[in-house]
């Protein structure tokens, strides 16, 4: 049963018809202003043009990328925000598990609270997180290091692991828990083997969301860092001291496909199209 | 042995919240919420002009410090450009979110919101990045407008005081461009989660009683749909509000709040000021989450 | 008491109170070995409530619950000798229907041989045999709740537990399972405890049962006690269909104000002139309504005195069009006075 309707704003109430072509043409603009741009970066990580600026290109070539692998400080960085990924998913893993098991099985007041605090940081524009963080740190008298870095990054990646698990938990339902220890097991045992393998896709997928947030984050480390520099921060002064524009260009290529897969793979374990808020 | 344990904890269920709940809570409450609050006394000292150094007594002179021209200038700049870009996003997010939620059907619907999703959590750097390639005077988009024969118009809406500049990458509308690119995602979803939302039964008793397809989406659909409008005004607003690379990378040497503050805080040592100036964008966040609650947004989160 | 003489199960003015809401309000049951007992009220009626204290799930506020008169209200349900079998089944969805099933036993830390062959006997029982490989996701509501059966029964409890088990069930599978739970327990022998809205069900199945209505139990007493003697107005309506008698109605009928209840097949429907049973009771009045349901027919009479009173007849010798003309016809009711039940509350 198709039809199709000619005024632009019209809704169809059969569903799964064509949609106007007005509506249509809207929505690709859409879609593709959200990826020409990136596709603009991947093009002139191969541009002879060490400028890298004139468009369309005068030539092609890989020579950047050679380039790029020689580079010790780009290893540096890429070696430390992997590092701080790693130990902040971790973290994140960890205590956004326990906030979500406790908001979710738990019967107490303020769990509402509980929620809006694990929100908080990143619902607070990253700025105030990261000036927040630097005053708090530069009190304590703590050196910024690398583990001031994890402290940031840690802190605002809980909550993609608590949206992750706590939908999970919703989904599931207590019985299991409880048909668990009826057959005999204690409250360990019942989460060794019943509500851990539950979890362990919603872990898994919140984990790399979580170690996405942190490999790409830039505006908290800004001020959590020291003297190191991640890779958005290396990336960051080259937009202000453009002098290695086709290494950046390389390093760009690099930074969107290794932060891309942990989404698209998160992505499936979710279920795809899952509704899993930021 | 951990038998007595579980045994314990599954008399006392407090201890076990307990056990849950402190970890996160101590980190939180300590590393964030901790900070928070020394930002906030910070706000309260005030740098002495003669010695320069940080006074800790409590005082709203640095707070007085933010009614100068040039820090109410910086407000404004700031809020203006984010309500220009919650309104650009609003309109140019509609048309997808619409199709996405009232037509598009299994695969395609999945690979739009990939298509969505990639963009919303793939790095924001180096989107950014991107956008200082396109927007430069050699790059894709000045050949574009040649291209086309419109390099005349280019420059002329890059002459309009407020919106242009020596060049796009310098220029106020660089800016306005790359916010929205930016933060385009955070505007898509919520409207389309509220769209969906939209029983199919309505539309069709608008229908039946009789209203033309135009008036079925101005007086059913869009009203349910403004929730989601909001949500997404939400993020966009408060994150325009706090940036400071964008404004940084882009445009002229007109400062953000953003910026502002990082300058603050940075060499110029006067972190009352900082703090203080980060306290403005939270309260515009605070008074605009209350009014968006009232209309019912924070159901479309 | 002994151990050997102790009930199975043991309520002793047991409540449960969330805040101001009464649950379960000084509840004293008890239940005997190998007993097929059931619990049976409206939903919000406390019968869920004192099964999952049984089972462990909830703590008494007050009083104390025994099994084989060893006094279990502070144990948790891991160290209880009762299994149960949950309404939405929760089998674990991550193991296979053997895995399933042998779960109680490999917490127990028993012998791989000796599981296998026990799972193979419980899939056995509830007819599932070479089921084991399967997931839950693959299997029907029916076979679900078989696995549910078999992964409590494999641990030999001396109590059984469940917990609406044939609410999810259409018609014909629920009649089927009745049956089937009857045999597996006589073949079994242990205490079945199960909970239940459906009173048809409950009247059944079981070999007594208990009727709850707001957290306390009103009767109890075997399916044809509690049908034919009920004690209080709450268990004569709930309990199958009946004529609740006040006022002046019962004034009338029964000669005390009531309340009292007669159960509409008691009451003879005759033609006016007819001649009654010795020693019945009788009324005259006219058809108001007559629902043709098939195996019967329901009547609703008004009587010439005042009242209505309804009526089922079996479609004996009348059939649908009948029914359809009896209305305003004129009728003579006819019953046995002992068929009024005095009631209580």
């Amino acid at each position: 049963m198709r039809s199709s309707v000619r005024s632009k704003s019209g809704s169809d109430s059969r569903g799964g018809e064509r949609a106007p072509l007005g509506l249509k043409l809207a929505a690709l603009g859409a879609i593709l202003f959200l990826h020409l741009p990136l596709l603009v970066v991947f093009l002139y990580a191969f541009t002879t043009d060490e400028a890298t600026l004139t468009f369309p290109p005068p030539g092609l070539t890989l020579r950047w990328f050679s380039l790029a692998w020689q580079r010790a400080d780009l290893w540096q960085a890429f070696s430390l925000s992997l590092r701080v990924a790693a130990v902040s998913t971790t973290v994140a893993v960890v205590l956004g598990t326990l906030a979500a098991l406790a908001v979710v099985r738990g019967r107490f007041a303020g769990r509402e609270m509980v929620t809006l605090l694990v929100i908080l940081p990143i619902a607070l524009p990253g700025i105030v997180t990261g000036i927040a963080l630097r005053s708090g740190l530069a009190l304590t008298g703590l050196p910024f290091s690398f583990w001031t870095i994890v402290a940031g990054h840690g802190t605002f990646c809980i909550v993609t692991v608590y949206n992750n698990v706590a939908a999970r938990l919703r989904r599931t339902g207590r019985s299991q828990i409880e048909a668990s220890m009826d057959l005999g097991a204690d409250t360990f045992q019942t989460f060794r083997r019943i509500v851990l393998p539950g979890l362990a896709t919603a872990l898994l997928a919140g984990g790399m969301l979580a170690f996405s947030l942190s490999f790409d984050e830039v505006i908290v480390t800004t001020f959590t860092a020291g003297q190191q520099r991640t890779l958005p921060i290396w990336i960051l002064d080259q937009l202000t001291r453009p002098r290695d524009r086709p290494v950046t260009n390389v390093t760009a290529l690099f930074v969107i496909a290794v932060t891309t897969l942990p989404i698209l793979l998160a992505h499936r374990l979710s279920g795809g199209g899952g509704r899993e808020e930021r | 042995m951990l038998r007595r344990a579980a045994n314990f904890l599954f008399r006392h269920p407090r201890w076990a919240l307990g056990l849950l709940l402190g970890p996160p809570l101590l980190w939180l409450g300590v590393v964030y919420l901790g900070s928070l609050a020394a930002l906030l006394v910070q706000s309260f000292f005030h740098v002495d002009d003669f010695t320069g150094q940080v006074v800790r007594s409590f005082s709203f002179a640095t707070y007085a410090q933010l009614f100068t021209p040039a820090n109410l200038d910086i407000f404004r700049r700031t809020t203006v450009m984010a309500a220009a870009v919650t309104i650009a996003a609003a309109l140019l997010s509609f048309p997808l979110a619409y199709f996405m939620a009232r037509y598009a059907r299994g695969r395609v619907r999945s690979m739009l919101y990939l298509g969505v999703i990639l963009p919303l959590w793939s790095s924001y750097i180096v989107r950014v990045y991107s956008w200082k390639l396109i927007l430069a005077k050699e790059g894709i988009l000045s050949w574009f407008f040649s291209a086309v024969g419109m390099s005349r118009v280019l420059d002329a809406v890059l002459g309009i005081p407020g919106i242009g500049g020596p060049s796009l990458s310098f220029s106020t509308l660089g800016r306005f461009l790359v916010f929205l690119y930016i933060w385009l995602p955070y505007m898509i979803l919520p409207i389309q989660a509220a769209l969906e939302r939209v029983p199919k039964s309505l539309l069709e008793a608008s229908a039946d009683l009789g209203a033309p397809p135009g008036k079925t989406f101005r007086k059913v659909t869009l009203p349910l749909a403004l929730p989601g409008v909001i949500a997404g005004s939400i993020f966009t607003f408060s994150l325009t509000l706090g940036d400071f690379i964008i404004p940084g990378t882009i445009g002229d040497s007109s400062l953000f709040i953003g910026q502002a503050v990082l300058r603050h805080q940075g060499t110029a040592g006067n972190v009352p000021l900082a703090a203080a100036m980060t306290v403005v964008p939270m309260l515009i966040m605070a008074a605009y989450l209350a009014w968006a609650r009232r209309l019912g947004a924070f159901d479309a989160l | 008491m002994t151990a050997m003489t102790a009930p199975a199960v043991r309520f002793v003015d047991v409540s449960r109170h969330f805040g101001e809401v009464r649950a379960v309000d000084g509840v004293s049951l008890e239940i005997a070995d190998g007993e097929f007992f059931a619990m049976l009220g409206p939903s919000g009626s406390g019968k869920t409530t004192c099964l999952r204290m049984l089972a462990g799930f909830e703590r008494p506020t007050a009083g104390r619950v025994e099994l084989h008169g060893r006094d279990v209200t502070d144990l948790p349900p891991y160290e209880r000798d009762v299994n149960t079998v949950f309404q939405d089944y929760a089998l674990f969805p991550h193991l296979t229907v053997a895995d399933n099933v042998a779960y109680g036993l490999t917490i127990k830390k028993v012998a791989k041989p000796e599981i296998r062959r026990r799972v193979d006997e419980a899939l056995d029982l509830v007819c599932l045999p070479d089921y084991g490989a399967r997931k839950p996701a693959q299997l029907s509501g029916g076979q679900r709740q078989r696995v549910a059966l078999a992964r409590a029964l494999i641990n030999r409890p001396r109590v059984l537990l469940l917990d609406e088990p044939l609410g999810a069930l259409d018609l014909k599978l629920r009649q089927q399972m009745q049956t089937e739970l009857k045999a597996i327990q006589r073949q079994v022998g242990i205490t079945f405890l199960f909970v239940t809205h459906d009173q048809e069900e409950a009247l059944a199945m079981s070999d007594r049962l208990a009727v709850f209505n707001q957290g306390r139990v009103e009767q109890v007493g075997t399916p044809a006690e509690v049908y034919e003697r009920p004690r209080t107005v709450f268990v004569a309506g709930f309990v199958g269909t009946t004529n609740l008698l006040v006022g002046d109605l019962a004034q009338r009928l029964t000669g005390t104000p009531g309340p009292a209840a007669i159960r509409p097949e008691r009451i003879r429907l005759l033609a006016p002139e007819a001649l009654a049973g010795a020693g019945e009771a009788i009324a005259a009045g006219s058809i108001r309504e007559a629902v043709y349901l098939g195996m019967h027919t329901r009547y609703t009479v008004d009587l010439d005195e005042g009242g209505e009173l309804a009526v089922v007849a079996q479609n004996l010798d009348a059939d649908a069009a009948d029914a359809a003309c009896a209305q305003g016809r004129r009728v003579r009711l006819a019953w046995e006075p002992s068929a009024i039940r005095a009631l209580v509350g």
